[in-house]
């Protein structure tokens, strides 16, 4: 039996490579501004989210997605204003989330296997309409990636030039903060809310080592994100192993790679 | 010649500090080519801030092109090169892509660039020398090499204004030299005003109309030929 006979694989391998593209796509500009982290924290917002779902009876990835854009919208919010350093920023968003995530739970009394696909990834489990909202939120945060590319790159290239020079700094990386934010809530279901952000910018890393443009690093890092789903989830299927874990650590594996190997 | 940029009664402290610039009026003309130097420290750099609009002065104004410098309407008219210019991604970025993020200010901040874009973008690599290494990423060429890379992105928004802080900072003394014949090159063809900030003046002064010693505020103001001979050691810029 070939392993993509089965619908479940078929609709995994097609979630797992919108995932792949996508998040590093978001992730490279994250990596470049310093702020590789920022994925996990607006993770640990998004487990808040999922467990307000649970205790109000709602699609906790509804509210996942409403919490994680809050949550990313405010750290940058915080970092602009400087009213904190970006490591506390982040701090103050980790702690709260994962926090305020425990005691949603608790009052909901949904600490269950459920909850545990949100955490770790539940890719065999993708239903079409799961696969539906990745497929089209996943275009609109990619379309919007494009349509303001050469702004990102000069964001990220120089911040404080191109804020004189009057790039609008700030929509833009409130815009890049909710399409990360996006990103999360939109993967959690296929690598899990631990390891989203890991997909975010490792493929970035590895892509770094090789590429030689900043173009041919986004483009290579995506490659490395599909790849890391394919192979990753093809290694679960066949080793019966949960499917988050082997994706990232796939791409882990391409990171090393390419620094064992990166361009002099 | 109407101003580029004026600075008028400024007083300016950071937060709980004693002041960095005391009662600083400062008036530029478009087309100038004017140093802004003094000792580290001095001031020069808070002064260029309080110039752009970037902090806002507890006493006095800035204006820019006439307009109030935290509020210009046209902001791509600055083309500008940070302190310490450098890159601030670790990924690897070619010579092109560098320049081209350049032009983003003047281009608007949705879709690629036009043709015409890519044309300004082209013009202002070959203009600073580096037509051969466009598609070179900018971590394989040398810190002169680099600083021209970083001129370059100023240029591609057609700026009025060209502010270099500290553009020579990390550069050795032959590319010092040659980065001051390049912007005289630049002021001699394209008519834009240059600022040229730094800690000291020697590599440009003999290009510059105009000299501004900071020091707390302005010190001296005027063509290099009338400063004070004791002077012109980098070493004796504290009067």
């Amino acid at each position: 039996m070939s392993i993509l006979d089965a619908d479940f694989m078929r609709l995994a391998f097609a979630a797992g490579a919108i995932v792949g593209v996508l998040a590093p796509a978001v992730g490279f500009f994250l990596v470049q501004r310093g702020m590789s982290l920022i994925g996990d924290g607006i993770g640990h917002v998004a487990f808040a989210g999922v467990a307000l779902g649970y205790l109000l009876d709602i699609s906790p990835v509804g509210t996942a997605l409403v919490a994680s854009v809050l949550g990313a919208v405010s750290i940058e919010w915080l970092r602009s204003r400087r009213q904190a350093a970006g490591d506390q920023a982040l701090a103050l968003l980790f702690y709260s989330g994962i926090a305020a995530g425990v005691v949603l739970i608790s009052a909901a009394g949904a600490l269950n296997a459920s909850l545990f696909a949100f955490l770790f990834g539940s890719i065999l489990t993708v239903t079409r309409a799961d696969l539906l909202l990745v497929g089209l939120l996943g275009a609109v945060v990619l379309t919007v990636i494009a349509g303001l590319y050469r702004a990102l790159v000069a964001v990220a290239l120089d911040e404080e030039s191109a804020r004189v020079s009057g790039v609008p700094v700030g929509a833009l990386n409130v815009t890049l903060a909710a399409g990360a934010a996006v990103t999360v809530a939109v993967s959690m279901r296929i690598v899990g809310i631990l390891l989203v952000a890991a997909l975010m910018v490792l493929p970035v890393i590895a892509a770094g080592r090789i590429a030689w443009s900043v173009r041919s690093t986004i483009l290579i890092a995506m490659g490395i994100g599909v790849a890391s789903a394919i192979v990753g989830l093809t290694i679960a299927y066949y080793g019966n192993l949960a499917p988050g874990g082997t994706i990232v650590l796939a791409s882990a594996g391409a990171a090393l790679l390419a620094t064992i190997f990166r361009r002099t | 010649m109407s101003l580029a940029a004026e600075l008028k009664d400024v007083t300016f402290a950071y937060p709980g500090g004693p002041p960095v610039l005391r009662d600083v009026d400062l008036a530029i003309d478009q087309g100038e080519f004017v140093a802004i130097a003094g000792p580290n420290g001095g001031g020069k750099t808070t002064l260029l801030r309080v110039l752009l609009g970037l902090e806002q002065p507890q006493t006095g104004t800035a204006a820019l092109f006439g307009e109030p410098a935290g509020r210009l309407s046209e902001r791509f008219r600055i083309g500008y090169l940070a302190q310490r210019s450098q890159l601030g991604i670790q990924s690897p970025v070619t010579v092109e892509e560098v320049v081209g993020a350049g032009r983003v200010a003047r281009r608007g901040p949705v879709g690629g660039l036009r043709s015409r874009d890519r044309e300004h973008v082209s013009s202002a690599i070959d203009r600073v020398g580096l037509g051969d290494l466009s598609t070179a990423p900018v971590s394989t060429l040398s810190g002169g090499q680099q600083q021209r890379a970083f001129i370059a992105k100023a240029l591609a928004g057609e700026p009025d204004l060209l502010v270099l802080d500290e553009p020579t900072a990390g550069v050795d003394v032959d590319a010092q030299e040659s980065l001051a014949v390049l912007l005289a090159e630049l002021h001699a063809e394209l008519d834009t005003c240059i600022l040229f900030v730094s800690h000291e003046f020697g590599a440009v002064e003999q290009f510059v109309g105009r000299l501004v010693l900071v020091r707390g505020g302005i010190v001296f103001d005027g063509p290099p030929t009338a400063l004070p001979g004791q002077w012109h050691d980098p070493s004796h810029v504290h009067p």
